[in-house]
């Protein structure tokens, strides 16, 4: 045991001071950071899963060779996507048990059900059925490969399920009763299905998949405005263009109602989320609505641009309608950093806003038969391949910072969660080895990215061809 | 307690999970063995050749990796909260050596410079090899057990997984899965660097079979709990036995050039090997072994309620069929010897 403490002494004199920080503030940072850093990856694996069996349909049925090309080009860019998204995902999975084993033990025998259905119903498949559809072009019929297609993508759905689903259930607890009291409380499972279709868990399911729709259109979007910018694989790109552009209108209308859907369930089931979204503080006066605005938490009032009693007007359809503020919760059960939440709902919705007009702008003008030749269009189009990304990370980041203090609403405190026998100067560690790790990860993305977009989609064939000629260029040179 | 054929949930969860690691540590073993050796080939072409031999079938490997850690955070969230937390610094070593490992084997073929090819190929290779020491190391310290109190909570010191016993079951671990590895890569390659391999293999099989009598002769010494199960029923020792003879058979088979066999022999013996930790441990999953021993976390203490097994269980029972048919459709599609072609790595 000597021998061990000195060896940590060493370590620690090398760490910064880890005093100043805590094992919490580390842990949430850490878990932020690499949840964030995830969910990067799978809308978007989602969102292509839908625009390839679209476009490999396409082909089946009309036998046309560009779509051939196109959904094999997408395969290869959702390939790349899928990898970074499970090497990040085990992290995700590993850090309950690293970093927050008490939260481990008190929502383990709830998410136990919820975990096996994701892994053995939808992660296996998508995995699975990737493999094949990658290296599998060659090796069986088209049909079947289609399937294989369809499968990883109904794989990449179901995940969603689960994951939103145990999410939910942090949010709106049901279909459970807790056991043992204090450090040995537990949440046991009572009913399945009311711990899967808990109060939330529908409408932020589908708030989740209309978002991945939008992030994986959006990226198609802007790599085929990108290729018909340069003039380059110009038949191909407008095709393909217009599939995800239609696949982008319906999602980002779709997220209109499903999003004030969402809200509305905040309402009933976490009040004091929904204050924090507003920043409203009074504990019971009509809510106000606001387009653009500040938050001073230490007046609790708010500055901006607003439309008086619209929050009223949105939960109950009637201005006058008094909604619970936050100061109708005590100071240790209501969401700190008032302003963050009220910053990154509203950047929100007004992305989802702009991508309305953008996708709308886009058809209209695909009606006129004009979208093509508007240059600062298609212009705009290449950037707004982030938008949907900003857009999910800062809803999320609305969504769980509204539920703090609570890990579990209600039941279980963020602070109560962590692992007991971890340290700070571990997770200092942990923390610090996964930035670098993930800058590495993120150069990668986006190296690979890069060089995949410059070759573009390809035709296999034509390459084939045109090195056969080059071989009997040459075998007729040396002879 | 709910029975289901007069076996408790717990212990059929305990058996589900097993299998799940077994399932892991036979598929994933094979890629990181064959990617412990990958500098052992000294040209591009064979080192290409050897990476995409695993290329179709690594991702999906991991996966079950996912699902078996998923499974014993759901079925025993107890044991899974305490070892995690526990193992907190190899846990995290493992996710750096997993990310490493991918983006070598993705970064490797995009530029054609030699420098660039080495470094993933060394970043690759050593990444393969410390996750299969990692994995053994983790083994090591189950089987051995770990301090804990009376709520389960571990009280050690977090460098304590850095005993010589894990490292020597790691080392172990490592050697078997170069075995696994090179017999997979037998059947995948041709010519010049198949008869390479041929001749690893044989080397790992002695190094295995070194560091097993080790790893034996430290347990019967220093850690008598682990052969007590033995002791009280002899007919056990069946399990060794045929985890030897499994590795018998595979020099044996390999030697008549028939390595599919081969290969399910040694899949059979990580099998075996598996068995036996599980037998040496049953019920107990984390034995204390602190100060003042005695908080030994068993499956029924760390086991979540019946109601959530059976779900589990009945989820099980639906879903692993399938998993396992399209598993074996994926295998059967890339059947055969590496050809590269313009989707290789």
């Amino acid at each position: 045991m000597q021998y061990f403490s000195e060896i940590s002494q060493c370590i620690s004199i090398l760490n910064l001071n880890p005093g100043i920080m805590d094992v919490e503030i580390l842990s949430r940072l850490q878990f932020a950071f690499t949840i964030a850093f995830h969910y990067i990856y799978p809308p978007i694996t989602i969102g292509l899963g839908l625009i390839m069996v679209t476009m490999e349909g396409i082909y089946l049925r009309t036998g046309n060779k560009i779509y051939e090309n196109m959904v094999k080009f997408w395969t290869r860019i959702f390939a790349l996507t899928f990898g970074i998204g499970v090497a990040t995902g085990i992290v995700m999975e590993f850090e309950f048990g690293t970093n927050w084993a008490a939260y481990s033990r008190y929502v383990g025998d709830v998410f136990g059900s919820a975990l096996a259905a994701e892994g053995i119903f939808a992660f296996a498949l998508e995995s699975g059925f990737l493999g094949v559809l990658l290296f599998g072009w060659n090796k069986i019929s088209s049909r079947v490969h289609f399937i294989a297609t369809i499968g990883v993508f109904l794989g990449s759905m179901f995940s969603a399920v689960w994951i939103v689903v145990a999410n939910s259930w942090q949010q709106t607890p049901a279909g459970y009763h807790i056991v043992g009291e204090g450090l040995n409380a537990r949440a046991e499972i009572t009913d399945f299905w009311a711990m899967v279709f808990n109060p939330s868990s529908v409408d932020r399911l589908l708030h989740v998949w209309f978002g991945a729709f939008l992030a994986g259109a959006f990226l198609v979007i802007s790599v085929h405005a990108y290729y018909l910018l340069k003039d380059r694989y110009v038949e191909l790109s407008q095709k393909a263009l217009k599939i995800a552009l239609i696949v982008a209108t319906i999602a980002a209308f779709a997220q209109l109602i499903i999003g004030h859907q969402s809200a509305d369930g905040v309402a009933v089931n976490q009040p004091a989320k929904l204050a924090a979204f507003e920043g409203h503080y009074p504990e019971d006066a009509p809510g106000d609505l606001y387009l653009i605005g500040w938050v001073n938490e230490e007046k609790q009032e708010v500055r901006g641009i607003k439309l008086p009693g619209g929050l009223s007007f949105l939960v109950d359809w009637n201005f006058t309608t008094p909604i619970k503020g936050l100061n109708a919760f005590p100071e240790d059960a209501r969401p700190g950093a008032v302003n963050a939440i009220f910053q990154f709902y509203h950047l929100m919705v007004a992305i989802g806003l702009l991508l309305i007009a953008i996708t709308l702008y886009g058809t209209v003008q695909w009606w006129r038969g004009k979208i093509f030749s508007q240059r600062w269009f298609l212009w705009l189009l290449v950037p707004a391949v982030l938008l949907p990304q900003i857009s999910n990370q800062v809803g999320w980041f609305a969504a769980e910072m509204g539920r703090q203090p609570w890990v579990v609403y209600g039941h279980l405190r963020t602070a109560d969660a962590l692992s007991e026998s971890v340290t700070a100067s571990n997770v200092l560690f942990s923390l610090i080895f996964f930035t670098l790790i993930y800058a590495l990860l993120l150069l990668l993305y986006l190296y690979l990215m890069d060089k995949k977009i410059k070759m573009g989609p390809y035709d296999e064939s034509e390459i084939r061809d045109r090195l056969r000629l080059k071989d009997i260029a040459a075998q007729f040179e040396n002879k | 307690m709910q029975t289901f054929l007069g076996i408790d949930y717990p212990t059929w969860w305990f058996l589900v999970v097993g299998a799940l690691f077994s399932g892991y540590a036979i598929l994933d073993g094979f890629d990181l063995g064959a990617g412990a050796w990958h500098l052992f080939f000294r040209d591009d072409k064979s080192r290409r050749i050897a990476l995409n031999a695993v290329g179709p079938v690594w991702d999906g490997n991991e996966v079950w990796l996912v699902i078996g850690g998923g499974a014993l955070f759901a079925g025993f969230p107890e044991a899974y909260a305490t070892l995690f937390s526990a193992m907190y610094i190899p846990f995290i070593l493992f996710l750096g050596f997993l990310i490493f490992r991918a983006v070598s084997i993705e970064f490797r073929g995009k530029e054609p410079m030699k420098w660039w090819r080495n470094l993933w190929d060394v970043s690759y290779s050593i990444s393969s090899a410390m996750l299969a020491l990692l994995l053994g190391v983790v083994l090591g310290n189950v089987l051995i057990g770990m301090s804990m109190d009376e709520n389960f909570v571990y009280t050690g010191h977090w460098l304590e997984f850095l005993n010589p016993y894990a490292l020597a079951v790691g080392l172990m671990s490592l050697a078997l899965f170069m075995v696994h590895g090179a017999i997979y890569l037998t059947m995948k390659t041709e010519g010049v660097l198949f008869k390479k391999v041929y001749r690893l293999l044989w080397r790992a099989i002695l190094v295995f079979v070194g560091m097993f009598i080790i790893v034996t002769i430290i347990s019967i010494i220093s850690f008598p709990h682990l052969t007590d199960r033995f002791k009280e029923n002899p007919v056990l020792l069946v399990i060794p036995l045929l985890a030897f003879l499994s590795i018998a058979n595979v020099p044996r088979l390999a030697s008549k050039g028939k390595f599919t066999r081969s290969f399910i022999f040694s899949a059979m013996s990580i099998s075996f090997l598996l068995i036996l930790v599980a037998v040496e441990l049953y019920p107990v999953i984390l034995l204390d072994r602190g100060a003042d021993p005695g908080n030994d976390l068993d499956i029924f203490l760390a086991a979540s309620s019946d109601k959530a097994l059976g779900i589990m269980l009945t989820i099980t029972a639906i879903g692993l069929p399938l998993v396992i048919a399209y598993t074996v459709f994926v295998y059967r599609t890339f059947w055969g010897k590496v050809k590269l072609d313009e989707s290789s790595y």
